[in-house]
């Protein structure tokens, strides 16, 4: 019990309680009690847990908000030797460039329509999936499906895209099989812009339906069997029961999914995009995350590149808040809390 | 399908079926007929394309060439294409880099995320909210893909691996979601051990760290799966020198048709399939994720992580 005693010492507003009991029943009241005391001690007796952050802070300093910092480049016309410091100013020049620029407009639109076309589609599958495996007895087998369509959210998109390519590209299982059943010239839908958004919406739903899939169930376990029993009971059968019971119990769950997904229609699918770009071509697989990419690092325009990752910018976080803010009015917490 | 089965015969053990309810209706043969069917259709989306990816990457050229391309009959198996890349070049090469990045990226990141998680985890420590708002800021807002290509080329990370690494060490919600376990360990515990004279580096590493191994595993496992997956900080920052290649980048060569010169760089003449060695690639790139896949799936259908997505 010495320690105890210097470690009082050390603390003199430190109840009593702690050093007659090692189990520390007081502890609130203490950490209730530190908190008053004067920020230099504070900051004396924590600067251990200070140094440990600054590891991770010093990375976002230099990976977060430097290039937040380099956003400026967005009003400059930005030159790679004479830096940020002396490139010159060119005001809202890049704005007004990319507003009138045709390609940025059909980016854009290209944006809202995959995002909506792949939401739409998408966002029932898992719902549909965590119904029918939550009505399957076997257990284990359960489980087998379970690992089985949640295993494709851990592959890169580049892997997704290359075993869709292996299925449905010029050389793929389907185009190999319909040239061997007489068809000439089989329809390739890895390289047809017209129907790009359905196979976007297809690798969406293949690679991270079944992991969505896992938040569908542990709403559906959080519903009593009892409502079940008592529905039965009544005479409801599976419909009824499906309609009234089970539907509803996945609304509010569904409904902060939807809109947080919202949140990301400016910036969805970006690696997906640019692997496919150079297959399907501008007119479909282009969206603005990767206009800006192509625009300020591949043709080296760096301060129309960051122009358009400004808007993209802003526009997301007024578009996630915006989100969060619906969230909290339908009464769930979102990203974050009220 | 035995969906119905409800004695408890060896296959119905086998497959864990569970009594049905008193409440609940026998269902119809067309329900449960359409059930198993839709369940078969679900599992082959899923594993028939990587069936034929691992068939065609054991298949000789021969098959290859009578199937017209993608092979599902098994026949003339052969571990040609698997020779080829062990014995090197860019395939072989490529492996051993993204071995490296990946083990040297999660040491680091998991070294740099568990101290930022517990130093923000004592509550009223000096601080730690402030800390945490200059953290979270960066998950809602960042400068764009321009400006930090910009900072890392300043600072050399042009063709360097460590513009593979440092840009993405810290991911905020992993550091977020330990944070909230690390909070979560007995406050008792650590009181005493402060008691008995032990500073904050001894309790991260003999309480907090041992009290939150499940967490911790699944935080790795993540950071794991992430720099083994990640393509567009290659992209980005290494675009053109092919001998430095990670695997993903040497996939996404082959995609885009470029493999000429991939396979003029490896040596390879006729001798292995150019089909066969491109579905090694793609098998070696799946074999780690379900190797790690197992250990992940346990801890987060414990609902592990659904409380973390869940904020």
């Amino acid at each position: 019990m010495t320690d105890a005693v210097t470690s009082t010492a050390s603390r003199p507003a430190a109840p009593v309680v702690n050093s007659n009991a090692p189990g520390g029943t007081g502890v609130n009241s203490s950490s209730v009690r530190y908190r008053r005391r004067p920020w230099l001690t504070r900051l004396r007796r924590d600067r251990t847990l200070l140094i440990m952050t600054l590891p991770a802070l010093a990375l976002l300093a230099v990976f977060g908000y430097a290039p937040m910092l380099g956003l400026v480049m967005a009003f400059q016309d930005y030159d790679l030797y004479d830096g940020l410091l002396h490139s010159p100013w060119v005001g809202l020049a890049n704005f007004q460039q990319l507003l009138t620029d045709p390609g940025f407009w059909h980016a854009f639109r290209s944006t809202l329509e995959l995002f909506s076309v792949q939401l739409i589609l998408s966002f029932p599958v898992p719902i549909a999936l965590a119904i029918l495996f939550d009505s399957l007895m076997a257990r284990r087998l359960k489980g087998i499906i379970q690992a089985v369509v949640t295993l494709p959210h851990f592959f890169s998109f580049v892997l997704v895209v290359t075993v869709f390519n292996e299925m449905f590209g010029g050389a793929g299982l389907l185009d190999t099989y319909l040239r061997n059943h007489g068809a000439a010239n089989p329809f390739n839908f890895m390289t047809n812009p017209g129907t790009f958004k359905f196979l976007v919406t297809s690798q969406i739903i293949w690679k991270e339906a079944g992991w969505s899939t896992i938040v569908f169930l542990a709403a559906l376990s959080a519903i009593s069997p009892a409502l079940y029993e008592a529905a039965a009971v009544d005479g409801a059968g599976h419909w009824l029961r499906l309609r009234h019971i089970t539907l509803p119990g996945l609304k509010g769950i569904a409904i902060l999914l939807l809109i947080l997904n919202l949140g990301y229609a400016l910036t969805f699918g970006f690696e997906q995009m640019l692997i496919q770009l150079p297959g399907v071509g501008q007119s479909s697989a282009q969206v603005i995350t990767t206009f800006s990419f192509q625009n300020g690092i591949v043709a080296g325009n760096y301060s129309y590149g960051a122009a358009a990752g400004l808007f993209l910018g802003v526009t997301s976080v007024i578009l996630i808040l915006g989100a969060n803010k619906v969230a909290h009015l339908f009464g769930e917490d979102g990203l974050y809390r009220k | 399908m035995t969906i119905t089965t409800a004695s408890a015969g060896p296959v119905s053990r086998l497959l864990g079926i569970e009594e049905r309810p008193s409440w609940q209706e026998r269902p119809k043969a067309v329900t449960t007929g359409a059930k198993g069917a839709a369940i078969v259709v679900i599992l082959l989306l899923i594993l028939l394309p990587l069936y034929a990816i691992v068939l065609t990457s054991l298949s000789s050229q021969g098959s290859i060439n009578e199937a017209g391309g993608m092979v599902i009959w098994p026949h003339g198996l052969t571990l040609a294409a698997y020779r080829e890349v062990v014995d090197g070049g860019v395939v072989g090469r490529a492996l051993l880099i993204s071995f490296g990045i990946t083990i040297a990226g999660t040491l680091f990141s998991m070294a740099v995320s568990i101290l930022a998680a517990y130093g923000m985890s004592r509550s009223g420590s000096f601080g730690h909210r402030a800390i945490l708002w200059i953290m979270m800021i960066t998950m809602f807002f960042n400068g764009g893909i321009i400006p930090l290509f910009i900072v890392v080329s300043a600072l050399g990370g042009y063709d360097q691996y460590w513009a593979l690494i440092a840009p993405s060490a810290v991911s905020v919600f992993n550091v977020i979601v330990m944070r909230s376990f690390f909070a979560g360990t007995a406050q008792d515990l650590i009181d005493s051990a402060k008691i008995d004279g032990a500073g904050d580096w001894r309790i991260l590493w003999r309480i907090v760290l041992p009290t939150s191994r499940a967490v911790t595993a699944v935080i790795a496992l993540f950071y794991a799966v992430g720099y083994w997956n990640s393509w567009f900080n290659i992209m980005l920052f290494m675009p053109s020198d092919s001998a430095k290649w990670p695997l993903q980048m040497v996939l996404y060569d082959y995609l885009t048709q470029n493999s000429q010169m991939v396979s003029a760089a490896a040596g390879f003449q006729n001798a292995v399939p150019t089909l066969a060695l491109q579905m090694a690639v793609v098998t070696i790139t799946i074999i780690p994720v379900l190797l790690v896949y197992p250990f992940v799936q346990k801890h987060f259908t414990k609902g592990l992580l659904l409380g973390a997505i869940k904020g």
